[in-house]
């Protein structure tokens, strides 16, 4: 399922340049990341609100900011802040979310209805209010930003899990795994977890995108990333310099975050349309 | 109905106890000492030992705990921080133009989707249909703070079309200075909206039952309003209804942005504050309304859909 499906998905043009996209974005999070690429962001390289030129090399391509730092730098460290939020947030709050979703469909009872207790519980306080609570109770900064979302995110793909698993509960491979004694672990795990891998991925692509969003609007709130420059915290300085004719800053952020979700959104669509059977009607 | 709204009501009542639990743990639990985050980092020993007196911050949790459970019973949640207003007044008094700035602007996005939705689903696979999805993917991708930033500074700011931020107590006032936030709040959903609702629609023109309407020679246009529209409605109310228990909290940013004096500007305003008491009833308040607004969408929602019933799993 899975060769065919990414097959089918590459086979296309839009979704090969949307996948090298994000590659790219990844590529340039990880020389941040681990190479020290742009890491003299906070050095002034001229004087302050020097509008884009092509004349100071690569550095001076989306002009300074009030303090004269380099735009292209701020926002390849704003790339690299939105994307490991992404991506962590992601891996830790997948195991969260197949966990409760699995043992709450498979078991049923008391089991589940504390799970859907807890579940219901944390969705009805708004999902804004929530990561801005934990944010704020957990001091501002970058781990207070993980949890926060991972805190929030894992509760849809618990929600979509525990549906599927209770729809598998039925079918024959699992009464047939059951039968030859397989243990509870092993059914879940062996035999149920590869069938719904899908939702599993699908899941992931969005808890990627809902949380470099929501990053960028703590950040913008000041509840974010603190010594690092954010493209939320980008979009906050540049609020004021709007009406002073300074676009640049304003503009760079918000170009890097569109190019960024269109190209999940889009890639992510594909991916549903060739990972879910509905889809193929 | 009566059996199944009062066991909604009475399902209501351990979710609310586990919101307090939450929001308590949040606040008094895991964070430093709301004192001290709200006198900043550089404020004297004394000025915090005052500031947790006048908190109860000094008090054993269980008191602590059971007297959050007062607040919530008595809907009196003390007074604000840095204002000294009584939060019980601010909320009420926030409610009304965060509703005036919500409902139209959910209203027109929902009509003007659906009617967006079925126009391109008209003219499914081919290029306008094509073109379209892509725009909507790229309305969508658009980062909230973009729409609104250069939305105000574009259209108020340089064009001069709309006040730059306010509010009214008139209705004059109100359209005047709400004109522009509607417009921008519609925006920011119109791209998942439609993407959804054209899904919903497509779906349902690939049913036999639109075949045999057109072979039995009805008009397209006939198909789509009559048969198509009706059907496709479910997922549609289903959508738009989850949507309603937000109305409440309003937009947070446009609220801050067009100084609309409204819950979300109140709940950014007590963020920028550290107003720790107005931050807490503000997450209390509106989660509690969001539990309401989910019953009374669902009782509606059953009302509504004759297949959905009353009994027992629900």
């Amino acid at each position: 399922m899975w060769t065919i499906a990414l097959k089918k998905v590459f086979s296309k043009k839009i979704p090969l340049i949307c996948a090298s996209i994000i590659l790219m974005f990844v590529l340039v999070a990880a020389l941040a990341q681990f190479f020290g690429f742009a890491s003299a962001w906070d050095i002034p390289i001229g004087a302050q609100y020097l509008p884009p030129q092509f004349g100071g090399g690569f550095k001076m391509l989306l002009g300074t900011d009030i303090l004269g730092r380099s735009v292209m730098y701020k926002v390849i460290q704003g790339t690299r802040v939105a994307l490991s939020v992404g991506i962590v947030t992601a891996i830790l709050s997948a195991p969260i979310g197949i966990f409760f979703g699995c043992i709450s469909g498979y078991f049923g009872g008391v089991i589940d209805d504390l799970i859907i207790w807890f579940i219901t519980t944390l969705s009805s306080i708004p999902n804004i209010l929530l990561l801005i609570a934990i944010s704020y109770s957990m001091g501002r900064g970058m781990s207070a930003v993980y949890i926060a979302l991972t805190a929030t995110s894992w509760i849809s793909l618990a929600r979509i899990l525990r549906g599927e698993v209770i729809k598998h509960k039925q079918k024959e491979y699992l009464v047939a795994a059951e039968s030859i004694g397989a243990t509870h672990q092993k059914r879940i795990f062996i035999h149920l977890l590869p069938n719904v891998t899908h939702q599993i991925i699908l899941s992931m692509t969005f808890m990627v995108e809902m949380a470099i969003r929501s990053e960028v609007l703590l950040s913008y709130l000041g509840l974010g990333v603190q010594n690092l420059p954010s493209w939320g915290k980008m979009i906050d300085d540049a609020k004021g310099e709007l009406s002073t004719g300074v676009w640049w800053q304003l503009t760079a952020a918000t170009v890097a975050m569109f190019f960024l979700m269109f190209s999940i959104n889009v890639l992510g669509d594909y991916l549903r349309d060739a990972l879910d059977p509905r889809g193929n009607v | 109905m009566w059996a199944y709204t009062i066991r909604r009501l009475l399902y209501s009542i351990p979710i609310l106890f586990g919101v307090s639990l939450v929001v308590f743990a949040l606040f008094h639990l895991v964070g430093g000492d709301p004192a001290q985050l709200l006198l900043g980092k550089h404020a004297t020993a004394e000025r915090v030992a005052v500031v947790r007196t006048e908190l109860g911050l000094d008090r054993p949790l269980i008191y602590q705990f059971g007297n959050y459970l007062k607040e919530i019973v008595t809907f009196d949640f003390g007074k604000s921080y840095t204002t000294r207003e009584e939060i019980r007044k601010k909320i009420a008094d926030g409610f009304i133009p965060t509703l005036c700035l919500s409902v139209p602007a959910f209203f027109l996005t929902a009509i003007l989707s659906l009617g967006i939705a079925l126009f391109v689903a008209y003219f499914r696979g081919r290029w306008i249909d094509r073109l379209s999805v892509i725009f909507f993917v790229f309305l969508m991708s658009m980062p909230g703070l973009a729409y609104i930033l250069f939305g105000q500074y574009i259209l108020a700011s340089k064009l001069g079309l709309f006040p730059i931020s306010g509010y009214g107590s008139s209705w004059e006032d109100r359209v005047k200075y709400l004109a522009l936030p509607v417009l921008i709040s519609v925006f920011l959903n119109l791209g998942s909206d439609i993407r959804f609702f054209r899904n919903s629609v497509i779906e349902e023109v690939n049913q036999d039952y639109v075949r045999t309407a057109r072979a039995k020679g009805l008009g397209e246009v006939f198909v789509y309003l009559k048969h198509v529209l009706k059907n496709s409605m479910i997922p549609v109310i289903t959508y738009v209804v989850i949507q309603i228990p937000y109305l409440v909290l309003g937009s947070l940013l446009l609220e801050s942005f067009f100084s609309i004096p409204g819950l979300g500007g109140m709940t950014i305003e007590a963020v920028n504050n550290s107003d720790f008491p107005m931050l807490k009833a503000m997450t209390t308040v509106i989660s509690m309304i969001y539990i309401l607004t989910t019953i009374l969408t669902d009782i509606l929602y059953r009302l509504v859909d004759p297949r959905m019933s009353f009994g027992k799993r629900g």
